[in-house]
């Protein structure tokens, strides 16, 4: 909302200076976006009438002008001009000589062409009104109130200085989406009186209603969207600019001047907060307006040219033989638009049912000053005051006869609220007595009475008021409970005046399991070398099938900003990718990133009955090495396994999608698959750009963080251990962790270490085969192991192994 | 044999032996040199093992002048030793010597994320105000997200959301989430008063990504619901989280404004860290800097989650993750946040 001081002065009495209102207006709920200084003082500019040109000998792109700036005909006073625009008999600016005008320009006596120029004549951007520099700025033609030749410029157009504050309005305050409503507030605050501003041109009554039309009929045939409807005749209207002033206003206030008729319709809508509709009664046939809902497929062209398609939940203004001529609060029709010809006007103004024109703006996609206005409810009982403002304004320009005035509706009654005094005080944390609390609504437009003794349940004790009644101003349709009258007395009572005080806390304040091991997850995989990403939540489709999903089972965003950010990622591997990619196209290869983040799944069963059913959503982790194989992933995963402290830790050999098919493995803890680890597709590699292999580890944090009951210690033999090597070959499809396993298993309790030492193929172990060397270490609890015992367990493990893998011992 | 001239043989033996000692070049020869002369069989010895044969008188001078040789070489050879061990540890360092700044970059070490150090950081400071640490789903009801939170469908609040919504269940039934709120409905559904909550996470709009726009951001939020909780109790909380997290001398104000979900509704400022509220580029000159909003907790939130308003009272207050950490780095443009460039990762 932007606000010109100079306006809200004239509703103001003795308003305090600038800079204490743009410090009070944030403390109201008004916060304070931009201040902007516009105008100038423009000593010695005089409003001149041209009285004759003539051409200058010798030149051809200047003339001498004469003008009478307020010395008469007879004392004119000379000027050279470049411009072109204007004719005898037009009323223009002249910068006197010895003016300063804006951008330090010095306007002295000048001789040009063997003449004299004893000023200058001025565009508008030369005043530093605008950017307009096209020619002189015409103010009017012939004889203008208010623009006699000599009268200082800004007092005859008042296009003086002005400050213009742009105002931040919440969505709960319509009412300040004016003027009127802007000075209410300021007015409570500084405790002074709203000026009302003065009315004239009072309506004919109907007898003497010249040329004997009848007045306009009004009919509401969808009393729920419309509450109240006034409709004025003022006849006699010539269509033309707006006075200089006012056309200012109406485009410091953030909207275009365009005529006196549409100016002055949007004047009364900035300054009373109602919006309102001039048709051109010579194209409503039947001198009437009938309100009704749409018909499914009705259409309706609106003023902006755009042929609509109107829906039954719409609500349209008729002309009396129902023809649509409005879509009610959001736009009027093109076919009684004012124009050029236009003498007489029916100005409508109403009280819409704020969900009604909300409904059609979003449907339509079509805002406009007056829904965002109507949408967010309006003043009932305003109507006639902005009428009578309306053929005010334009009576001072359009010279009209104020011809007839129909309401059809009433107000609804003020809506009364309980205010229980105590309450205030419990939920601020003040101790104000009531008269304070009163005297904060009162100052709002609020009216208390009461008290009410006994009111809310409670007797009231002598002396004290329990509760009072409040009744809410029609212009404020955010307040209908007490939680509002309370919010209303904070904001009044200044929320820096409220004692504050801080509340101690009865709970432990502790992270959860998951969040801390969350943490240590997260140092953990930083430990190995990866640093931490968070990328967008949002995949193309193409992201998707790319890195093999099922496109089927991802989730969709229905309204996505872009198509290329439309699926949920089911995974973070794409984002991870187009990281790493990022990063090599700017020469940053061989890194290592990760990410702990939500993905998204739609589950195999469609959402049943359980209102609460949500898509699957899971917390995952996942960490790329690019320029690292799946070795080196297996490391990492390790690492990681190692520092969450995991007990039961497997990888089983498994093909997972996006990943390399022959090198990738299922991670099982605790026997429960938890995720992956190996090597991104070299496919995909390609696909997204990146070169070399590329490790991937990828988790669930569900079962990754599961709580796990406390370590218990394990106590650490202090007799000796004896280790032996065992290398088997083995046929290249059995894993080396089954191997690993058997030995854990067939060892028993005696072997508490085992590890894979070397790795071998070739000659002499026969193709398709590999060595794998193991190391175990024997170890009992309570005593030295003899040669002997651990040449019967190695026996054993042999034995086991060369059976269950069908591995042969290499000597 | 005299005495005399055993004394004076005595005498060159030594002075021999010393200065052969002292000649020794390494630590082999010294020890030869060493047993050559101190050793059983080395003259000194012989010439004790002869001590008898001389009268008592010159046995005693003798013997005197022996011991006296031998303390002689003793000392010579121990000294010897000591400068030669330090001359061969001294080479044997020499030849291990190694220029650290021949050593080629060590391997990445990995950063966490800006926006988890400053939520971790941020979790840590509620924490020790004796809140806990809420989370949940990014996916959500629309009841959740908006009808809980005194948002009926066709509000006009819900307009300025910018919601995304998601192919699940009928239409626009589900969102994903616009802000943290939807988790204080979850919190206070599944718990009873009292709730001293926070909950941090990632929120979606349906933004133009730009310098201060993503469609995916991060917000925490907080939630307190007592007996006889006050606006008073929500100021002073959020002026003690500021101190606490800013730092001393950061002080917080409130102004109006309104949230469908909390009335008395305020947004809240702080004293911008960057001037001390003087008046700098980063706060537009007007010392202070805008953070989030906060409220009462609306009564019809509470009917919605099946608490009496008349009995308990709460507050909450939400800001931006992202918008911290960017103020506090200067990082001007919150889409570096999101491309995974290790230049950036690696900075923090």
């Amino acid at each position: 909302m932007r606000v010109p001081l100079s306006w809200l002065r004239e509703l103001l009495a003795d308003a305090p200076p600038d800079d204490d209102l743009v410090r009070v207006l944030p403390t109201l709920g008004l916060a304070v976006e931009s201040v902007e200084r516009v105008g100038d003082p423009l000593d010695g500019v005089v409003v001149a009438r041209v009285l004759d040109i003539a051409p200058i000998e010798g030149a051809d792109k200047i003339r001498l002008v004469q003008v009478d700036a307020g010395g008469g005909e007879d004392d004119p006073v000379a000027v050279v001009c470049g411009a072109w625009n204007f004719a005898v008999g037009d009323l223009v600016p002249l910068a006197t000589v010895g003016t300063v005008l804006p951008g330090d320009f010095q306007i002295a006596q000048r001789r040009l062409k063997g003449v004299t120029s004893n000023g200058m004549l001025c565009a508008a951007d030369e005043l530093g009104l605008g950017a307009d520099h096209a020619g002189i700025f015409v103010l009017g033609r012939g004889s203008v109130d208010g623009l006699e030749p000599g009268r200082p410029f800004v007092a005859a157009t008042g296009l003086g200085p002005d400050t213009v504050l742009d105002l931040e309005v919440n969505g709960n305050r319509p009412d300040c989406q004016s003027m009127i409503g802007v000075a209410r507030d300021l007015a409570a605050r500084f405790g002074l009186d709203v000026v009302r501003p003065e009315v004239l041109y009072p309506i004919v009554a109907e007898a003497d209603i010249a040329g004997g039309a009848a007045r306009p009929t009004v009919e509401i045939d969808a009393p729920e969207g419309c509450g109240r409807f006034l409709a004025r005749v003022l006849t006699g209207v010539s269509v033309g600019p707006s006075p200089l002033w006012l056309a200012r206003r109406v485009e410091l206030a953030g909207m275009r001047a365009i005529s006196n008729v549409v100016d002055v319709s949007n004047y009364v809508m900035l300054e009373w907060g109602q919006p309102n509709h001039a048709y051109d009664l010579a194209a409503l046939p039947g001198r009437g307006l009938r309100v009704r809902w749409a018909r499914g497929g009705e259409r309706l062209v609106t003023l902006d040219g755009v042929d609509r398609t109107l829906s039954d939940s719409d609500l349209l203004i008729c002309d009396a033989e129902d023809a649509p001529v409005g879509l009610a609060g959001v736009m009027g029709g093109a076919s009684s638009e004012i124009g050029d010809a236009t003498t007489d006007v029916l100005v409508e103004l109403a009280w819409f049912d704020a969900m009604t024109v909300a409904r059609t703006s979003k449907r339509l996609n079509l805002r406009s000053e007056a829904s965002a206005r109507f949408e967010r409810g309006t003043d009932p009982e305003v109507l006639e005051e902005a009428a009578d403002r309306f053929s005010t304004l334009l009576g001072a320009s359009g010279v009209a006869t104020v011809e007839g005035d129909v309401v059809v509706g009433e107000a609804p009654a003020r809506t009364r609220v309980t205010l229980r005094p105590a309450r205030v005080n419990a939920l601020l944390g003040t101790t104000m007595g009531d008269d304070e609390i009163v005297g904060h609504l009162d100052a709002l437009g609020f009216s208390v009475a009461g008290p009410l003794p006994g009111a809310g349940g409670a007797p009231a004790s002598a002396g004290e008021v329990t509760a009072y009644d409040v009744t809410v101003p029609s212009w404020r349709p955010d307040s209908s409970a007490e939680i509002d009258l309370v919010e209303e007395v904070a904001r009044l009572h200044g929320y820096d005046r409220i004692p504050r005080t801080v509340p101690v806390s009865s709970r432990t304040g502790r992270l959860t399991h998951h969040q801390r091991a969350r943490r240590g997850l997260r140092q953990v995989v930083a430990g190995t070398g990866a640093s931490e990403a968070w990328t967008t939540t949002f995949l193309s489709a193409g992201d998707v099938a790319r890195v093999g999903l099922d496109i089927e089972g991802t989730l969709r965003v229905t309204n996505p900003l872009v198509a290329d950010e439309s699926q949920l990622r089911p995974s973070l591997l794409p984002g991870l990718l187009a990281a790493a990619a990022y990063n090599a196209s700017h020469r940053q290869a061989d890194l290592a990133l990760f990410e702990i983040g939500r993905t998204f799944r739609r589950p195999p069963v469609a959402p049943g009955a359980e209102a609460d059913r949500l898509p699957d959503e899971r917390e995952e982790l996942g960490i790329l090495l690019a320029g690292r194989d799946a070795v080196a992933a297996t490391e990492v995963w390790q690492a990681v396994a190692e520092g969450l402290g995991l007990a039961e830790v497997e990888l089983v050999t498994a093909a997972a999608p996006g990943l390399h098919p022959t090198r990738c493995a299922q991670i099982l803890v605790g026997g429960k698959p938890v995720g992956w680890v190996g090597e991104v597709d070299p496919a995909v590699v390609e696909a997204v750009g990146l070169t070399g292999r590329v490790g991937w580890v990828e988790a669930r944090l569900d079962r990754l963080l599961a709580e796990r009951p406390p370590v218990q210690l394990h106590p650490v033999s202090r007799f000796p251990s004896s280790d032996i090597d065992l290398a088997f070959e083995v046929v290249d499809d059995v894993p080396a962790a089954a191997v690993e396993r058997t030995l854990r298993r067939e060892g028993g309790e005696l072997v508490v270490d085992t590890w894979l030492f070397d790795v071998y193929r070739g000659a002499p172990v026969a193709e398709g085969h590999r060595s794998l060397g193991f190391t175990v270490r024997f170890q009992a609890a309570d005593r030295t192991l003899t040669d002997d015992e651990v040449a019967t367990a190695r026996t054993r493990l042999i034995d086991s192994v060369t059976s269950t893998h069908g591995a042969t011992l290499r000597g | 044999m005299t005495a005399l001239s055993e004394l004076a043989e005595l005498s060159d033996l030594a002075a021999e032996v010393v200065a052969a000692v002292s000649a020794a070049s390494t630590v082999e020869e010294l020890r030869a040199l060493d047993a050559a002369a101190l050793g059983k069989k080395g003259p000194l010895a012989q010439r004790k093992a002869q001590l008898g044969g001389l009268a008592p008188d010159d046995r005693r001078v003798v013997g005197q002048a022996l011991n006296a040789a031998k303390e002689a070489i003793e000392a010579a050879v121990q000294s010897r030793r000591r400068t030669l061990e330090a001359g061969a540890r001294a080479a044997l360092l020499e030849a291990e010597r190694l220029d650290l700044t021949e050593v080629g970059r060590a391997r990445r070490r990995g950063h966490l994320h800006l926006v988890t150090q400053t939520r971790d950081e941020l979790e840590d400071v509620f924490v020790g105000m004796g809140f806990q640490v809420a989370e949940g789903p990014e996916v959500e009801t629309d009841w959740h997200n908006f009808e809980a939170l005194n948002i009926p469908p066709a509000h006009p609040a819900r307009s300025a959301f910018d919601t995304l919504y998601v192919d699940w269940g009928e239409p626009e039934s589900t969102v994903l989430r616009t802000h943290t709120s939807p988790v204080q409905i979850r919190v206070m559904t599944t718990q009873e008063p009292p709730i001293y909550s926070v909950m941090p996470g990632r929120v979606y709009r349906q933004d133009t990504p730009d310098a201060s726009h993503l469609p995916n951001f991060h917000q925490i939020e907080g939630l307190v619901v007592d007996r006889g909780i006050t606006f008073g109790d929500l100021a002073g909380t959020i002026d003690l989280f500021t101190e606490a997290y800013f730092g001393r001398g950061i002080r917080s104000r409130l102004r109006p404004s309104y949230f469908p979900f909390t009335e008395p509704s305020a947004e809240f400022d702080i004293t911008c860290p960057f001037c001390g509220g003087e008046g700098c580029r980063t706060c537009g000159r007007t010392g202070w800097i805008e953070l989030g909003g906060c409220g009462m907790v609306h009564p019809n939130v509470f009917r919605a989650v099946g608490y009496d308003p008349e009995v308990w009272s709460g507050y909450a207050f939400g800001f931006g993750i992202d918008r911290l950490a960017m103020n506090r780095h200067g990082i001007d443009d919150i889409r570096e946040l999101i491309v995974g460039d290790i230049r950036f990762l690696e900075q923090f």
